[in-house]
């Protein structure tokens, strides 16, 4: 067991690494998802619609885009050179690579998401503070949700012709769920209602985390084994 | 071939009985005393939501066989079941907006049967799509499988979602979307409808089956 | 030890391995010639653990773990350096950390790689790369060698050099697998010599006295038979 993490661990290092070293898919997301709170402002008309009406609904379809793209890039990483081979080739476990990859994709998005929330912050005049921890909780396994299924269907992809295109239709439906509660939690947290309004969505991310992260640790051998 | 013809009849027989539903829906059975003749649309969507839902769960049911098992015809059935799931749901999702307009005056509600359909929809596209871009035939089933049981398991998760969602934002019209509340004639007449939409799923995945098993024949996916 | 047993895999209609069977023990290669689509990437990736064969099985004492593998594809990160990307290698294969670092540095220096081994793999040439690979397959020393037309991209000197090494690592009881269009090559490392072509081994013997013309001219006739 220990050594499943050690392993992850490296793996999920080695790519943050990479990422660092080229970042271009991080400026990009960032560079996005800025363009994304822009054109929602400016898009609505100021006397129809407050800031607050669409909050709730541009905060997640950013953070939304923002997996998108880091799922993208998670194996295309191993393309080159064919890494992919070398690292199935070493007696780690594929559970392990399926959580480094997991992690780092975690990592990333976490990352874009911790940036972009000021900025929407600001942009959209919505008190963030007074209900950050909540708002934290719901982004966190909501993003854990999009990036456990994210990181087994990427794998698939990274084979097929269309990956890129193929990626997003497959993850649709299984964004729906998790994307539905955040967002309707998202309002109700902006709009001061007590917790324990939300309680059932929270409930349901995390039984939706538990399984997917559960079921995609179990079917991701399947996706790499020839 | 055995399995095409064996399909053609049970389809033969599930359109006529079908027929027979449509007689009996709109002729021999009460009209709903609230919502009035076009609630009856009722014994045919419900079915065939339900239809739609078994195709996915089947799929879904061969694809952990298949990865058990490694048996292939676990993949065609899983092939055949989600064709025909895209069928069905594409017809509803067509004609439940066709009939919605006049009835409801908008082509689209959020009601359950309808978001139900669209995500099922969303599954078999990807599941088709995702078959169609595999070109090595061991590779295909394999990643078809584990898309069919991730699909699998998303299912409770939207039904929650659906009826979650519902409670909290009432639609002005409701259908009822369970039988054992309906009253004698209308429930005999739901269930049948029942029989012959599972019917009909049947006689098509045979026939689908069948031609699978034709296509494999001319290229074995295995030596 | 290395012992495959009647193994078959086919890819839709074509048989890429028909019944391969062969035993090698500590300090015996096995060279196994053939044209392209023969079947012998397969059967090293059969080797290797990449794919689980249709039938038959594979025995490999010590597992992955004590698998070296040397192809075209040099499982090498452009943006890590040399250093960095053996160090990451070496530590999926479990070797201590402690030890890592001067095993790395003894591994380079012995490629001749001392002087680059902080230059990004990006920068490297074809020729550097593949040493590079080489350094990455051994650092974990490795008892089984499994190697797909390893020749490839070096030049004369390199070649020879690797050569010499693939003796020294011979003698010094490992067990090596070597796949190769190239007769020259292959020939005089290989104490057991199989001919490859659609999936069988036309041919299986121990190499003997025969030096590489001899087997040259075998390898022609075997081929131009049925």
């Amino acid at each position: 067991m220990r050594d499943v993490l050690v392993h992850a661990w490296l793996v999920l290092r080695k790519d943050l690494v990479l990422e660092w070293r080229a970042r271009t898919a991080f400026l990009s997301t960032l560079v996005f998802t800025v363009l994304v709170l822009m054109v929602f402002n400016f898009g609505r008309d100021p006397t129809a619609i407050g800031p607050r009406d669409l909050a709730p609904s541009v905060l997640w379809v950013t953070f939304t885009f923002a997996a998108m793209l880091a799922l993208n890039r998670a194996f295309q990483l191993e393309l080159e050179n064919q890494a992919l081979d070398g690292l199935l080739l070493t007696p780690m476990s594929r559970g392990s690579l399926y959580l480094g990859k997991f992690g780092a994709n975690l990592a990333f998005v976490t990352v874009v998401e911790a940036v972009a929330l000021p900025l929407f912050a600001l942009f959209f005049n919505v008190p963030v503070l007074p209900v950050l921890a909540p708002l934290a909780l719901v982004t966190a396994l909501a993003t854990i949700g999009f990036v456990a299924v994210g990181t087994l269907f990427s794998a698939m992809v990274i084979r097929t012709r269309f990956a890129e295109l193929l990626l997003p239709v497959l993850l649709l439906p299984f964004m729906i769920p998790p994307l539905v509660w955040a967002v309707m939690t998202t309002a109700k947290l902006f709009a001061g209602r007590p917790l324990s309004e939300m309680d059932g969505w929270l409930r349901l991310l995390a039984a939706y985390d538990i399984v997917f992260v559960a079921l995609a640790t179990l079917l991701f051998p399947v996706t790499v084994s020839e | 071939m055995k399995h095409i013809r064996v399909g053609r009849w049970i389809t033969a027989v599930a359109l006529a009985l079908l027929a027979g539903v449509y007689v009996r829906a709109l002729v021999f059975t009460p009209v709903e005393r609230m919502q009035g003749p076009a609630q009856k649309i009722f014994y045919v969507h419900v079915p065939a939501a339900w239809a739609t839902m078994l195709a996915m769960g089947l799929v879904g049911v061969a694809s952990i066989l298949f990865l058990l098992v490694k048996d292939h015809r676990y993949d065609r059935f899983a092939e055949a079941s989600a064709e025909v799931g895209t069928a069905f749901s594409l017809v509803m999702l067509t004609t439940g907006p066709i009939w919605a307009k006049p009835i409801w005056g908008t082509w689209w509600t959020w009601d359950a049967r309808l978001t139900l359909t669209l995500f099922l929809f969303f599954l078999f596209v990807g599941y088709l799509l995702l078959r169609s871009a595999v070109t090595d035939p061991g590779l295909r089933a394999r990643y078809s499988a584990v898309l069919g049981i991730c699909g699998l398991v998303l299912l409770p998760f939207i039904h929650m979602s659906v009826y979650l969602f519902r409670t909290l934002h009432p639609q002005p019209i409701v259908l009822k979307p369970s039988a054992p509340s309906l009253p004698g004639p209308m429930l005999v007449t739901f269930l049948t409808s029942v029989g012959v939409f599972t019917m009909l799923y049947v006689g098509f995945v045979v026939q689908r089956y069948g031609i699978g098993q034709l296509r494999e024949e001319r290229e074995p996916p295995h030596a | 030890m290395l012992r495959a047993e009647r193994l078959r895999h086919a890819f839709g209609r074509i048989r890429a391995l028909d019944d391969i069977s062969f035993t090698l023990a500590a300090g015996e290669t096995l060279t196994i010639f053939g044209p392209n689509g023969a079947g012998k990437t397969t059967l090293l990736r059969v080797l290797a653990g990449l794919v689980r064969p249709q039938a038959g099985r594979v025995h490999l004492d010590g597992g992955r773990r004590a698998v070296g593998w040397i192809g075209h594809a040099a499982h090498l990160y452009g943006h890590l350096s040399v250093r960095e990307n053996v160090l990451f290698w070496a530590s999926l294969y479990d070797v201590p950390g402690r030890e890592r670092p001067a095993r790395v540095a003894a591994v380079l220096d012995r490629l001749g790689l001392g002087g680059r081994a902080d230059q990004p793999v990006r920068t490297l040439s074809r020729g550097l790369l593949q040493r590079a690979a080489i350094a990455r397959a051994l650092v974990h020393d490795p008892s089984v060698l499994l190697l797909d037309e390893p020749f490839t991209g070096l030049d004369l000197a390199a070649a020879a050099e690797f050569r010499a090494l693939l003796h020294e690592l011979a003698a010094a009881g490992r067990v090596m697998v070597l796949a190769t269009h190239n007769v020259e090559e292959g020939a005089e490392l290989a104490t057991h010599v199989a001919f490859q072509r659609t999936g069988r081994f036309v041919a299986l013997a121990p190499r003997g006295e025969r030096g590489a013309p001899e087997i040259a001219h075998a390898y022609r006739q075997a081929m131009a038979d049925a």
